[in-house]
């Protein structure tokens, strides 16, 4: 049994904090399975197998890329659509990277590699509420995306498996499941008045950018305008 | 074998994965150079929000009424419950019961 003086057990990634990361987000982990279930009938649809959704889930970990790379599924598949979509869709784990370098702080590279990995919005949300209360470490962080992982990978799967007994999904409002998990998660991004111009450019931008543009690029139009104009709107005494 | 891994699915998963990734990564080891503080930085920590809502706004607007009616349901319980999962059961079932008696 190591010492608890031994790195293996009182490093980065002691156990104790893996098992703490992954208790912590266990509230979290139905709404995922859930969410996943939603995404594997929807990849059933799509034709995307159990094995290719699997493999997904575990290299790219991203549940909100993975819905529209699953809407653009088709037999010859749109590389360079999904790629952009993704590239779009996933720029905020640009900023939530950034945002964990304090708990990676005195970690070697390959940890920092390694451990950036599992990250997922639930699980970054929780470590960094740990991290306030100065609880955070990149064990915390690797165990909630575990629980994360374990729970969305169950949901793909079994979405996948029983989706296609479901024989009209629209009669059931499936289809507007993404839209749903999407506004869902963008009300919990929102934070006040303040957002009411840049978001309803976006808006509008992406609506004008769908009737106009080809493909997905309508994202990039409207959350482009909300970024400029976010940008243009700000002032110093505004409160950041 | 072939049949359940296709190679073309392979590179658009390999490619989703760099890109992802590479922006995770990128984050972390890039920290220090991200705009922290001004306006720019803050049009960043604006942006996720503004990049979910683009995305679904066509969608929706396309749904018309039933759109506005099923969003704002998904809106209210997100606020209220504070759980994804509530959110979306009630926006699909507005759908749901909209389709059925309308």
């Amino acid at each position: 049994m190591p010492k608890d003086n031994h790195p293996a057990v009182s490093g980065p990634f002691a156990p104790r904090d893996i098992a703490a990361g992954f208790r912590r987000c266990v509230p979290l982990a139905f709404s995922v399975f859930a969410y996943g279930g939603v995404l594997g009938v929807l990849a059933d649809a799509k034709g995307i197998t159990v094995p290719e959704l699997m493999l997904m889930s575990l290299v790219v970990f991203a549940g909100s890329s993975q819905f529209v790379a699953a809407e653009l599924w088709a037999p010859v598949l749109p590389v360079a659509e999904i790629a952009l979509a993704t590239l779009v869709i996933n720029l905020r784990y640009l900023l939530i990277g950034a945002s964990l370098r304090d708990v990676f702080a005195g970690t070697t590279l390959i940890q920092k590699l390694l451990g950036i990995h599992m990250v997922a919005d639930e699980n970054w949300a929780v470590t960094m509420a740990a991290a306030r209360e100065g609880r955070a470490t990149p064990g915390f962080l690797w165990g909630g995306g575990l629980i994360m992982m374990l729970f969305w990978q169950a949901g793909c799967i079994l979405g996948q498996i029983l989706g296609g007994g479901i024989p009209e999904p629209e009669r059931f409002g499936l289809d507007f499941a993404f839209t749903a998990a999407f506004l869902a998660l963008a009300t919990g991004l929102w934070e006040g008045r303040r957002d009411l111009v840049p978001w309803g450019l976006a808006v509008a931008g992406a609506i004008a950018g769908a009737l106009w543009l080809p493909g997905k690029w309508y994202i990039l139009l409207g959350s482009g305008l909300g970024f400029v104009a976010a940008a243009v709107l700000w002032t110093e005494d505004g409160g950041d | 074998m072939t049949d359940l891994l296709h190679p073309d699915a392979l590179v658009v998963i390999a490619v989703m994965a760099v890109v992802t990734y590479g922006l995770r990564a990128g984050g972390l080891l890039l920290a220090d150079r991200l705009p922290r503080t001004g306006r720019w930085a803050y049009a960043l920590r604006r942006l996720p929000g503004m990049v979910l809502v683009a995305v679904v706004a066509p969608g929706l607007a396309h749904l018309g009424w039933l759109g506005v009616g099923a969003g704002a349901v998904t809106v209210a319980l997100a606020i209220v419950t504070r759980n994804l999962f509530a959110a979306m059961a009630g926006g699909v079932t507005v759908v749901a019961l909209a389709r059925l008696w309308l």
